[in-house]
């Protein structure tokens, strides 16, 4: 399952590869890579994912980047 | 600018406004304190908001904190100046760091500024925008004269000319009318075109190219890893050695006090964020590949990039890719009657048969065919065609059906396939035809090792020794191989590459046919004219959108300019850093010089990986 995110006031790249980091370790993530310069998150989850992971997403990011705002596209 | 930055601007402006009172009111402590506070709040609030939000959760090290450290410590010291000159150096840095990310984020995504917003269908007799997305196979669109073709069709009824430069870097545009196939992601120049849709939007070419493109990022290269890995060691380090630098030398260093190390430290650890090198690298990459796009040369990623810059042997297919894959007549051989008889008897011979070669003698004949005048067809499989024109029997073929029809003929030693023709049993002369090497090719290969240093070129064909050997000796290929089936391509190629250093790499390029596996197989893999080819699409790393060579020489060009640039960065951004932290550390260079060094050399890195954006249009 492939999910596409537009994080909306990502400004800083170090944050943007520290979220990757950061959601990378999450349950149930396959693979995400974070573009600073498209501002876009590409989100690979494991098949059986439920929105729970959703939820943690928006948790983690709201620690590193009290700023962003993700928006699912 | 947008609105984030203005406020900032507004801001900072207000700020210098309160310092410049505070310096004429300076004799007085009160009021200079007074001031500089205003200045300093206004200017540097929210620096002090995020460092003491981010203190809760737990995150120390990061600029904000270091800045607010900083500056508060200069206010406790009574040096209200340089707090406040602190904080705004590193406002305004950021101010600028900000406004050339933006302006970079913008010329990549015009680049991208291909995805079209709409299209127009006919709903009951109105014409009406819809949603592209909306829109079914088989349906009907009007594209207008100026507008984007939204999805892939073939045109029912208009003509005109439609710019494909967005696809293929091409500028000069193409013809369509009636039955053309047309991509979306072109623009209409002039005409009314009515398209019937044969792909949806998603499967439609430009979303194809779209998601290529966005998501080329998500393929680092090995110096992206490389910068990850380095913040990673490289924080703790700094960490450690500004509590060192921090604590240790007051107890053994007699006259220095706790307060000029710490000082010191916080110097020390300003200056070494390495947001520079997190930005810039990215970045460089991000705008090679936007830039290679901008010529209709697809890089499917960075690592691709980083590893095309380092191709020494490259490997090309070459039917269809360093020949035109089209077979034309190339000689008209008469002997006893005149070479337009010749071409006459052959053309009509062939006039039923759809083998390639049938075809390009029908199409160098030109003139009309007379079907009346043939009788009496019969087909040899592999041999070629006997039948009746007007009352001669006219035989066309190769060399097996010569002899099948005891002709006596000379055997002709020539590049390509030799068609002969008899009548009534004699022999007449004989047709020569051949594929075209492709007008660039020589340049290509020429420019490869000189512009490129590409140290081995080598071709591989399915074509006998006599064609291959032709075609390399006019191309001046160092090597080929013929007579191969496709899988002995993949062979070859993994022979190549154990014979190779183990820093270079083997680049194949072809046409993305039938060289799937190869394509794969090989370090880098380039597809040629692959426009409208899925499976090319698919499987090669590196996709020329139209058919011209001479782009694979300018795709290596730029593969080799951005990694320049990115390793330009890396020394610069690192080279800077270590002599700011050695200046620092000895107490040499103080805040407002940190400060500056690490803002400017941010602002420079991001300036200078702006230049991989940047390529030459032909």
């Amino acid at each position: 399952m492939r999910k596409n995110f537009y994080l909306k006031n990502l400004d800083c790249a170090n944050c943007a590869s520290r979220l990757e980091v950061a959601i990378q370790k999450l349950n149930g993530v396959k693979d995400v890579t974070v573009n600073f310069f498209t501002q876009m998150m590409r989100l690979e989850l494991n098949d059986d994912y439920n929105d729970e992971i959703l939820n943690e997403l928006k948790r983690v990011c709201a620690k590193i980047e009290p700023d962003v705002v993700i928006i699912e596209k | 600018m947008n609105h984030k930055e203005k406020k900032l601007l507004v801001r900072i402006l207000l700020s210098i406004f309160f310092l410049i009172v505070s310096f004429i009111v300076s004799t007085n402590e009160i009021l200079l304190f007074v001031f500089c506070f205003i200045s300093y709040l206004l200017v540097g609030g929210e620096v002090l908001m995020k460092a003491i939000r981010n203190l809760f959760k737990g995150k120390f090290l990061d600029e904000n904190f270091l800045m607010s450290l900083a500056t508060v410590g200069a206010f406790v010291l009574k040096e209200y100046f340089e707090g406040v000159f602190v904080m705004l150096l590193y406002q305004i840095g950021e101010l600028f760091q900000s406004y050339a990310v933006e302006n970079s984020r913008k010329s990549i995504s015009s680049l991208m500024d291909i995805r079209p917003d709409y299209a127009n269908v006919y709903i009951g007799e109105k014409l009406k925008k819809v949603n592209p997305e909306t829109v079914k196979v088989g349906d009907l669109i009007v594209v207008k004269a100026g507008e984007k073709i939204p999805l892939d069709g073939v045109v029912e009824n208009g003509e005109g000319l439609i710019d494909t430069s967005a696809l293929t870097g091409e500028t000069v545009p193409k013809r369509v009318m009636k039955k053309s196939v047309v991509l979306s992601g072109c623009i209409n120049k002039t005409g009314l075109l009515t398209i019937a849709v044969t792909k949806e939007f998603g499967e439609s070419t430009v979303s194809k190219i779209l998601d290529l493109v966005e998501n080329a990022s998500s393929k680092k290269a090995k110096a992206e890893n490389f910068i990850t890995k380095f913040a990673k060691y490289y924080t703790p380090i700094v960490v450690i050695l500004a509590l060192c630098l921090a604590f240790l030398p007051p107890i053994f260093v007699r006259n220095l006090t706790v307060i000029e190390c710490v000082k010191r430290a916080m110097t020390f650890l300003v200056i070494s964020c390495p947001c520079a090198l997190v930005i810039s690298v990215p970045l460089s990459f991000f705008g090679g590949i936007g830039g290679a796009s901008k010529l209709g040369i697809l890089v499917k990623g960075s690592s691709y990039l980083e590893a095309l810059s380092k191709t020494k042997v490259m490997v090309f297919d070459k039917t269809g890719t360093l020949t035109k894959g089209k077979f034309s007549v190339t000689k008209v051989f008469p002997i006893t009657i005149s070479e337009e008889k010749l071409m006459e008897f052959a053309a009509y011979a062939e006039l039923y048969s759809n083998h390639p070669i049938a075809q390009s003698i029908k199409d160098s004949y030109k003139k009309k065919i007379n079907k009346d005048r043939i009788s009496d067809v019969k087909e040899f499989s592999g041999k070629g065609v006997v039948c009746k024109v007007s009352d001669k029997e006219i035989a066309v073929g190769n060399k097996a059906l010569m002899e099948d029809l005891a002709v006596s003929f000379s055997e002709e030693k020539n590049i390509g396939t030799t068609v002969y023709v008899a009548v009534d049993k004699k022999y007449v002369g004989y047709i020569s035809i051949s594929d075209q090497i492709k007008d660039e090719a020589e340049l290509t290969i020429q420019k490869l090792r000189t512009e490129n240093k590409i140290d081995k070129i080598v071709m591989l064909t399915g074509d006998n020794e006599e064609i291959a050997s032709s075609v390399a000796l006019q191309l001046g290929v160092d090597q080929y191989y013929s007579k191969l089936l496709p899988i002995d391509k993949v062979e070859k190629v993994e022979y190549l590459l154990l014979q190779k250093n183990q820093n270079t790499n083997v680049a194949f390029v072809g046409d993305g046919i039938n060289d799937a596996p190869v394509l794969t197989r090989a370090d880098i893999g380039i597809a040629m004219g692959a426009l409208g080819s899925d499976a090319a699409i698919e499987a090669a790393d590196v996709i020329i959108m139209d058919d011209d060579l001479l782009k694979i020489n300018e795709a290596v060009s730029i593969s080799k300019r951005t990694i320049k640039i990115v390793k330009q960065n890396i020394w610069f951004a690192i080279g800077i850093k270590v002599v700011f932290l050695i200046l620092g550390a000895f107490g040499i260079s103080h805040m407002l010089e940190a400060v500056f060094a690490d803002v400017g050399v941010s602002i420079l890195a991001i300036l200078n990986s702006m230049r991989a954006l940047y390529v030459k249009k032909r």
